[in-house]
Order: C-alpha cells, then sequence, then structure tokens
C-alpha cells in the first residue's frame, strides 16, 4: 500500500542527486582544472586521506552500479566479454572494463578522466586486485596498494592495526605525496575525520530509525541511498555534512508523523512484514525489484550491504585524535572483511534488535566476498532466531542474471510462508 | 420435483507451465472433483476448462454418493460411474466434434479457398462424419486413449484422414490441416458450462439401453441418482489460485497463494506424515520442508535456469524421438550407467548426439541423464534442510520410474532410509493445497 509520489519528494534526495551530478561534473573536467585523480574502491575508501592531498576519487563499483541502474551495464559487459572475459568474472569489473573500452562515458554522460594513480585500500576481494591489475595494463600510472588482513575472528588487533598504519606511511602516503606534489598534512586530515564523524553519527541515526515501528525508512532499498554520499566522495566533507544533517531532520519528521518509507510509488502507509536482508541489491532492475518487496508491504529494517563501507552502527568512528590508526581500522572493518561467525552474529543481532519478522539474503553472482557461505549463514541464523530464511538469486548489474518471475514469486512465497507461520495455518 | 440440494464447495487452481489442474472439496475437505487442461497461452481459458472439468467430476462424485446412499444401487455404483462417465465423454466428444465441423466449415468460408470451396466444405464435413462414426471405439470398456484432451485424441485422426483424402494436385494436406490449426483454437477455447446437464441425460439413456442387467426398479433409481447430481447446487464459496500464472487469475490477491506453500499443504494432505517435498515441474524444481500442519518451513528453487526440470527430459524424448513417457523404462534397462554430468537444456542434445556417436548406448545413456537430474535435485534438497522421513515426490516427473529409482538411490545413499510417498493424482498436489487454503481461509473467517 503506498499513496502518491508528488508530496513525498525529499530535500535530501534532491541534494544528494544534485551531489552526484557534480562530482561527475568535477571528474569531467579534472584534468583541465589542473586536478589530479585516484581510482579507488568503496570498502576500505581512504576518501579523507585522498581529498587531504586535493586529490579527487574516482570509485569504479559505484560507476558500474550507477551504469547499472542507468541500463547500460548490459552493453559494458557484452563489451567485456568481446575482449574475452568470461562470463563467471565479476560484472562490476566487466561493467568498468567495458565503459572504458567504450569511450569511457561516465554513468552521467560525461567522460570520467584517467587516474593519476590506482589505490587498493581494501585487499579482502581478491577481484578487486585483479580489477587494477587489468586497468593498469590501460593506464600507465603508479599503483598504491595496501594489505589489509582479514578479520576471522571479528576482532581488530593491534598488531593488525600498526601493520596497516606502516604501510600509509612508507607505502601509501609517499605515492600520494608525489603525485599530488604536496606534502601529508595531518591538521587538515584530522579536520575532515571531525566532520566524517560528525555525518557518521548522523547516519547511524537515520540507519536506527528504523527500529521504530513504522520504520520511517527502507534501510535496504531506500538504505542504498543514504549510505551514498557517505560511501563515495564525500566522507569528510561540508556537502556530506549537510546531506546528514538534512537527512536525519527529515528522516525524525516522519518519525514523529509516524510515516512509513518513501519508494518511488510513494509513501507506504502500511507495514505488515520487517525483515533484515543480506547481500547487496540488483542494481539492472532495481526499482522493480524493490517493488516486489513494497507492494507486500515489506519493509527492510536492517541490511548488511549498508555496511560494506563501515560499521559505523557498531560504534565505529573517524577519529581526528588517531587518524591513520582510524583509517586503518576502518579499512579492516569492513563488513565482507568479517569472518562467517561475525556476519551471522551481526544478522542475529540485527534480527533481534530490529524485531524483524523474516530474514532474507540476496545471492549475487558476481560477489565471492559476500556469497560464500550465505547458505550456512541462512541455516545459523534460522536456528538462532527461529525465524525462516528467505534466498533469492540475482547479480549485481548483469541483466542477464535476473528473472523477475522467479525472484517474485520466491519472495511472494516467502512472505506467504512467514505469514502462514505467523496466523498458526489460517491465511489471509 | 423435489428442491435441488445444496454443497458448499473450495477450489483450488493451479495454472502450471505445462497444464492448468483444478480440484474442487466438499465443505468436509474431501475431494468432489479434478479437471485438467494443457495451459496453452491463454490462462483465462485454461482455467475456466478446467474447472468445468472439476465441476464436471464432481457431479459424478455425487452421483456415486446418492447411488452408495441407495440400499438398491449400493455396490454397483463404482463400474456404474466408470461406465457412465466413458458414455458421458463419448457424447462430449461428439458435442466437441460438431463444434470442430462449424469452426472448420467457418475457417473455409475464408475468401483464399474461394477457387474450391464447395469441395474443400465436402472433404472437411466427410472427415468429421468418419470422426464421428468411429468416436465410440475410443470410449469403449478398457480402451486406451493416448490423451484426454480434445486437442491430441481428434487431432491425431484428423491427421491420418488429411493425409488419406489430401490430393497432392488440388486440395492438398496442408490446406486441411491449416483449416484444422485454426479450427482447433476455437473448440477448445469454447467451453460449455452446461456439458454436464446437457449431455449426461442421453449418456445415461444410452447406457441403459445397452443394458447390463438393471432392473426396472434399478434404473428408475439411477435415473433419479442422476438427476439428483445434475440438479445439486454448487455454491462456490472461495478458490484460491496457484502456480506462474496465477497473477492473471481472475480474483482478489487475498485469494491467490504461492504454489510452494500449496504444494506443501497438498502434499501434507495427501501424506499426512510428510516433512520434505520434491516437486519436479515443467520449469522448475522446488525442495520443501513442511511441519506436522503442513506448514512451509524452507525451502530452495532452481535459480535462474530450467536445467534437470521436466522441459529437459522433454528435450531428450524429442531428441531420441521417444515419447517422454517411455524414457523411464528405457533408462531402467540400462546395465552401465553413462556418468553425465550436465543437466543444461540448452547443450541435451549436442550432449546426446556426441555420446550416441562414441557409441554409448541410449538406454545406459538415459540412465545417466536420469542420475543427473536427481543429483540436481539433491543439492537443492540439502540446500532446504535435506531429506527428512517422510518425503513426497511430487510434478511430472515422478511419474518417470528411471527418475524415482535414482531418487530413492540417492536418499539411501546421502540420508539412510526414508519412506518414498508417491501419489497418482501427484500432478494434483498443488491445486489440491489450493483448495484446501481456500477452505481454511473461509473458515477461519467464519470463526
Amino acid at each position: 500500500m503506498t499513496r502518491p509520489v508528488d508530496a513525498d519528494k525529499d530535500r535530501s534526495m534532491e541534494l544528494q542527486k544534485e551531489m552526484i551530478a557534480g562530482m561527475f561534473d568535477d571528474l569531467a573536467t579534472a584534468h583541465e582544472d589542473g586536478k589530479k585523480v585516484v581510482y579507488t574502491f568503496v570498502p576500505g575508501n581512504l576518501t579523507e586521506l585522498i581529498r587531504s592531498f586535493d586529490l579527487l576519487p574516482v570509485l569504479p563499483e559505484i560507476n558500474a552500479l550507477q551504469s547499472g541502474m542507468r541500463k547500460l551495464s548490459g552493453g559494458y559487459i557484452t563489451e567485456a566479454e568481446k575482449q574475452g572475459h568470461s562470463e563467471d568474472v565479476c560484472t562490476y569489473v566487466k561493467c568498468d572494463l567495458g565503459m572504458l573500452k567504450k569511450g569511457n562515458v561516465g554513468p552521467t554522460g560525461k567522460r570520467l578522466p584517467e587516474p593519476d594513480l590506482l589505490l587498493l585500500s581494501y585487499t579482502g576481494c581478491f577481484t578487486f586486485m585483479k580489477w587494477f591489475e587489468l586497468l593498469k595494463q590501460e593506464y600507465d600510472c603508479p599503483v598504491a596498494m595496501l594489505h589489509v588482513p582479514y578479520q576471522p575472528d571479528g576482532k581488530i588487533h593491534d598488531h593488525q592495526r600498526e601493520y596497516i598504519v606502516k604501510q600509509m606511511r612508507t607505502e601509501l602516503i609517499p605515492k600520494l605525496e608525489q603525485v599530488s606534489g604536496k606534502k601529508y598534512d595531518e591538521d587538515r586530515l584530522k579536520e575532515m575525520l571531525a566532520k566524517s564523524a560528525k555525518a557518521e553519527d548522523d547516519l547511524v541515526h537515520v540507519l536506527e530509525s528504523a527500529k521504530n515501528r513504522p520504520s520511517p525508512i527502507d534501510a535496504y532499498f531506500g538504505g542504498v541511498y543514504y549510505i551514498g554520499p557517505m560511501f563515495t566522495a564525500f566522507r569528510g566533507s561540508d556537502q556530506g555534512l549537510e546531506y546528514y544533517r538534512l537527512l536525519r531532520e527529515e528522516v525524525d519528521a516522519r518519525v514523529a508523523a509516524g510515516l512509513g518509507p518513501v519508494t518511488p510509488d510513494g509513501t507506504m502507509t502500511k507495514e505488515k512484514f520487517r525483515l533484515v536482508v543480506e547481500g547487496p541489491p540488483n542494481w539492472t532492475s532495481f526499482r522493480e525489484f524493490w517493488k516486489m518487496f513494497y507492494e507486500e508491504d515489506a519493509v527492510v529494517v536492517a541490511s548488511s550491504y549498508t555496511k560494506v563501507g563501515g560499521l559505523y552502527d557498531r560504534g565505529f568512528r573517524h577519529d581526528p585524535a588517531r587518524p591513520l590508526e582510524s583509517l586503518a581500522d576502518y579499512c579492516l572493518g569492513c563488513y565482507t572483511n568479517l569472518g562467517l561467525p561475525s556476519r551471522v552474529e551481526l544478522l542475529e543481532e540485527y534480527v533481534k534488535e530490529y524485531e524483524a519478522d523474516g530474514f532474507m539474503i540476496n545471492s549475487v553472482k558476481s560477489c565471492n566476498s559476500f556469497s560464500a557461505g550465505q547458505l550456512l549463514i541462512l541455516r545459523q541464523i534460522e536456528e538462532r532466531t527461529g525465524i525462516p530464511g528467505g534466498f533469492i538469486e540475482s547479480d549485481l548489474v548483469d541483466p542477464r542474471y535476473f528473472s523477475a518471475a522467479n525472484i517474485k514469486n520466491r519472495i511472494e512465497s516467502y512472505l506467504q510462508m512467514l505469514e502462514q507461520k505467523r496466523g498458526a495455518g489460517v491465511g489471509a | 420435483m423435489s428442491e435441488p440440494q445444496k454443497k458448499d464447495i473450495f477450489i483450488g487452481i493451479d495454472l502450471g507451465s505445462t497444464t492448468t489442474k483444478a480440484v474442487i472439496l466438499d465443505d468436509g475437505g474431501e475431494i468432489l472433483g479434478r479437471g485438467i487442461t494443457n495451459s496453452r497461452s491463454n490462462y483465462d481459458v485454461a482455467c475456466r476448462i478446467a474447472r468445468e472439468e472439476a465441476f464436471i467430476r464432481a457431479r459424478f462424485s455425487l452421483a456415486e454418493n446418492a447411488m452408495r446412499a441407495d440400499p438398491l444401487l449400493s455396490g454397483l455404483e463404482s463400474t456404474f460411474i466408470r461406465r457412465l462417465e466413458d458414455s458421458f465423454k463419448l457424447h462430449q466428444y461428439r458435442g466437441e466434434l460438431e463444434h470442430l465441423r462449424e469452426a472448420l466449415q467457418a475457417a473455409a468460408g475464408n475468401a483464399r479457398h474461394f477457387a474450391y470451396q464447395a469441395d474443400f466444405r465436402n472433404i472437411l464435413n466427410e472427415i468429421v462424419d468418419r470422426m464421428v462414426e468411429t468416436a465410440p471405439a475410443l470410449f469403449e470398456p478398457g480402451a486406451s486413449r493416448k490423451s484426454d484432451f480434445f486437442r491430441d485424441l481428434a487431432g491425431a485422426e484428423y491427421m491420418q484422414l488429411a493425409e488419406a483424402m489430401a490430393d497432392p494436385k488440388g486440395i492438398n494436406f496442408e490446406t486441411i490441416v491449416g483449416a484444422y490449426d485454426s479450427a482447433i483454437l476455437t473448440v477448445e477455447n469454447t467451453s460449455d458450462e452446461e456439458s454436464f446437464k446437457s449431455h449426461i441425460g442421453a449418456a445415461l439413456e444410452l447406457l441403459l439401453e445397452n443394458g447390463s442387467g438393471e432392473t426396472a426398479e434399478q434404473s428408475a433409481h439411477l435415473r433419479a441418482a442422476i438427476e439428483t447430481a445434475r440438479n445439486y447446487n454448487l455454491n462456490e464459496l472461495v478458490t484460491v489460485g496457484t502456480g506462474y500464472g496465477r497473477q492473471r487469475l481472475p480474483f482478489p490477491k487475498e485469494w491467490i497463494r504461492s504454489e510452494i506453500l500449496c504444494h506443501g499443504l497438498g502434499a501434507h494432505a495427501m501424506f499426512p506424515d510428510t516433512a520434505t517435498v520434491l516437486d519436479i515441474g515443467g520449469q522448475d524444481t522446488k525442495a520443501i520442508q513442511v511441519d506436522d500442519k503442513g506448514i512451509v518451513t524452507s525451502f530452495q528453487m532452481n535459480d535462474r535456469c530450467a536445467a534437470g526440470c521436466g522441459r529437459y527430459l522433454g528435450y531428450i524424448a524429442d531428441e531420441m524421438n521417444l515419447g517422454l513417457h517411455e524414457l523411464g523404462p528405457l533408462a531402467q534397462r540400462s546395465t552401465h550407467r553413462v556418468k553425465i554430468n550436465s543437466t543444461c537444456t540448452v547443450f541435451a542434445g549436442a550432449e546426446l548426439r556426441d555420446r550416441l556417436g562414441m557409441g554409448q548406448r541410449r538406454e545406459d545413456i538415459l540412465a545417466g541423464l536420469h542420475r543427473a537430474i536427481m543429483l540436481r535435485a539433491m543439492s537443492l534438497l540439502a540446500r532446504s534442510g535435506g531429506v527428512k522421513d517422510e518425503f513426497t515426490f511430487t510434478g511430472g516427473v515422478a511419474n518417470n520410474p528411471a527418475a524415482v529409482d535414482a531418487l530413492v538411490d540417492l536418499v539411501e545413499q546421502n540420508y539412510g532410509a526414508r519412506k518414498l510417498n508417491i501419489s497418482p493424482d501427484s500432478i494434483y498436489t498443488g491445486a489440491l493445497g489450493g483448495a484446501l487454503f481456500a477452505m481454511r481461509d473461509y473458515q477461519g473467517a467464519q470463526a
């Protein structure tokens, strides 16, 4: 159940659109404007550090998912496959490489600048390394790599942090200085990290608003928008700060008014199912996918995907008092850098804290970091919470792997199953 | 004449990719009637036709019940109703042939047949006349019919007659068959709501005329029993729809259920101790766990492709020029099963030709294919939570003995001894579950 969309245009959404468009505009003219560009990935991104050297970050996964949402990814993937990349390769990679081969025109139709540095600050995804190896063949530019140890026990140990900080000092910062021609300015970095921490507080407040009934947000389909500025180029910036201040206000107003989440078809007026979702969404049929949930009055109250760029809701903050140390903690703490037991624990806590009725996994073909072990996660959550899990399969940006009828069937069946259990056998 | 009796009923309709099924339950949850038809491209029509067939069967059930309750007829009902059904089917078939005649004449009226129209009309009439003549043989006691769908039954004979009567230089085979292709759509998309009422009287009289020892008094009672069934007011309370076409069903959203839930509940109704259900249909495979009330607790489905589903066996049968039902028995004759890993429907033909080319025997290849399908099903079962006791196998593939053998073998290897249930009516599992949901919904709302 939804009501018309006109009344529900949020100012924060407009602002985010402007910010993203502005970012691609800045990138389009970066080299003409005398700016240097760093390609880097979302998990473990060091945006403040990059920006403290006046460098501009480009995030290939964001380009890929934006291309997916704008229906461009299918053509790019085909292009990459023509170049010899197998059907089994991560489709973010193929989308990016295909885009490059077709002129590197970004999702908003403007050309992306070539990189001045390839900065790999998270190695938990092996594909990232291969991705940059491929980009290295295309671009003659330096590469900086930060080796980030995996967290099998879910705890950050001092030696791990020290190991990363050391790499930052000896490997990364010198390369950033070299590329930018500027000296490392720790005070400037601290200033940015303080802004990050403030915006992070606001983001957590927004994500945790889903504990209300009804939830004022959808923490997965809406959540991917809310994390947008934080996970991309706007952490530590005034724009980012402003965005999260505004978003927090809007969400508070929704809570006060007892309103449900905003969807492309308007505000949800009924909350029949509260779900926790694990795994990234599908981008090529994002709206159709979302609709399959809100049409059934199902709202996602917590998701792990919105934690790929940091587990802020579990207390992590960028800390101006420990600039490099907190950046190291950030790299170590990405959701996909956690061992399975930690992921199970987190999801179990979400189910309980957010009083969810169900738990669902969207298993994407492209991403081993996410998908490996998901069936085990499913069983464990079922055992620990007594709530049955649902399992659907799709892909990130390859439109060929989104079978609408199959996915809709599974979602509907799953929700009907929850309802049936709730009603102890008497339907509807 | 007494007031017609009334019975409250619940209906479940399962719109499958291949066939559409309907089940009617009475208010005590007993199955009154079932109907099945091919789904065609038109779900609305398929739904209506399956439903009407179920209504007809329901009236036969009511007649049977009336006979059983009558001391003079009790004991005769099951054989008599079987014969009456055959007689009824003959009348129904003849009715459909007359529809076909009209539709063929309409097709012949097309302007492009103008030059030879009169001859064409005569040929078409003669074909239908011959079909009417040979119809009784199809419905004799013990006669085996390849299919109960009018399209298949009439089509086979029409093709033979068309071949015999075609003149390569005049009205050729293609022209005659072309008329059938357009006419059959009209015929099978026309439903006859009054079919039972209009044919049952004649069917009964034909049976009584031919006599099988009924006394005059018994005949009078039989007429009364049939009359009761004919006039029964079947009061449809709730219909629940399921299957891939369920969004197309013309009723409210609350009355639409996922086929996974329906299969779970249907299997539970057929075998109350069912804990795990495997359903292999035309284009998907489902592994379902249910609790002791038939409520689904977990399920897994095949993803993204239909490898290893019923359609795969269909392709294999086509490639080997065999009927679908012949595959299993042939595979059972294997002595050296070939190991096959791929169950990709797209590659099926190539894989098969390759292996035949290598000199492998058909039965050994088929045995390997059946095992490959079941290995895939085992993976889904494992993902859904394993195979518990009792284990119920549903869907079209459950009718294939080689598939069942492979499944039994693999289940035993992986999970130990399990009681395996397969119902001869397993094709109706989803529709039965739907009808049970209809009943539960209604009774829940009344409570």
